[in-house]
């Protein structure tokens, strides 16, 4: 049985693409097939993120609709085995995703697949709704700032309330926090929440920390899974995220700063 | 906390503040989510009602449910406009 995890944040710009890109192939390379599926109608860019932009001939609400069926919908990445990149549609029809129709469509990819990754559009409307509702895992994806801690236990609370698993009353949802963008040195001087204060605000499980990197926006430049950048921290980072969700236990690389001898006399 | 910061005090740092206000409006809106369905519905009605009898604003009524033990506390809040 194929798992569905979410990428999700509420609030925009805080690295939901960029963490469904890395998981997804993340867990592929950890030997599971995987697809992951822009929810983001009308704003495609996983397919950027992936590197796969070129190559989409169809889109999701094309296999909904009936136009192409799900093989020939589906990217099939050239980096990472096991991977398949499903693309949103340009379209600007707000209500082109359907309850049944994503239904259809995840109950399609789980024939083949371990692990479906729903790469969620900001905000709360319905298409981060449909991303959400029929997960069984979610990464709730956040930034040591107030306005995503805010957005983000909004979101916890419609993982609760308004998923497939919280209607039937099953198992609820399991979630995991991945702070991202966390900047130690200036979380040391107080000027940025901590990892400790984000957990305690939110109270859920936290799956991992990636730190504010320069390997992210160059890993995007050129359209590669910044997982796949193994020498850098962020990707390092991501790593430990996909083995720990995996049930590996791995110690936060990311979270105290890098002091030198000067910092190191003067600060205690 | 390093050997400037003695010196300098213990002025309040922006990330704690950031944790404090975090704190009180989460805690506020996660009550708002598990009071039942049909606060806002009700808190409309009051608002009319009081409307009645004296001009209030949109945010002048407060209805909050608090959770003490095994019973709920309906709490209203009308706040009146200062006599002129």
């Amino acid at each position: 049985m194929a798992r569905v995890v979410v990428v999700t944040s509420g609030k925009g710009g805080v690295g939901k693409t960029t963490t469904s890109a890395a998981f997804a192939a993340g867990l592929a390379r950890a030997g599971h097939r995987t697809a992951v599926v822009d929810f983001d109608v009308g704003l495609r860019n996983l397919d950027l993120i992936m590197g796969c932009e070129r190559r989409v001939v169809y889109d999701f609400v094309n296999v909904i609709n009936g136009e192409a069926n799900l093989n020939q919908a589906l990217i099939r990445d050239k980096r990472t085995e096991g991977l398949s990149i499903l693309p949103a549609s340009q379209t600007r029809d707000k209500d082109a995703l359907t309850f049944d129709g994503v239904q259809t469509v995840l109950e399609g990819l789980a024939q083949d697949h371990d692990y479906i990754v729903c790469d969620s559009p900001a905000g709360i409307e319905r298409g981060a709704h449909l991303a959400m509702y029929f997960a069984d895992d979610a990464l709730v994806v956040t930034n040591p700032e107030v306005s995503s801690v805010r957005d983000s236990d909004r979101v916890l609370g419609l993982l609760a309330s308004k998923t497939h698993r919280a209607e039937q009353g099953d198992e609820p949802v399991r979630e995991h926090l991945v702070i991202t963008r966390y900047v130690p040195e200036r979380v040391g001087k107080g000027e940025m929440l901590s990892v400790e204060d984000i957990g305690e605000i939110l109270s859920i499980d936290l799956l991992g920390v990636i730190p504010e990197s320069s390997a992210v926006l160059n890993a995007s430049n050129s359209g590669v899974p910044v997982i796949l950048e193994q020498q850098t921290d962020a990707g390092q980072a991501y790593d430990d995220v996909v083995a720990r969700y995996l049930g590996e236990t791995r110690e936060q690389r990311f979270i105290t700063e890098k002091k030198g001898l000067f910092g190191r006399l003067f600060k205690g | 906390m390093g050997l400037f910061d003695y010196f300098r005090g213990q002025k309040k740092t922006s990330a704690s503040l950031a944790k404090e206000r975090l704190q009180v409006i989460v805690a506020r809106e996660r009550g708002a989510r598990s009071g039942p369905d049909y606060l806002p519905a009700l808190q409309s009605d009051i608002l009319d009602v009081v409307r009645r009898y004296v001009a209030i604003d949109d945010d002048a009524v407060r209805v909050q449910v608090e959770r003490e033990g095994d019973y709920e506390v309906l709490e209203l809040n009308v706040v009146l406009p200062d006599e002129d």
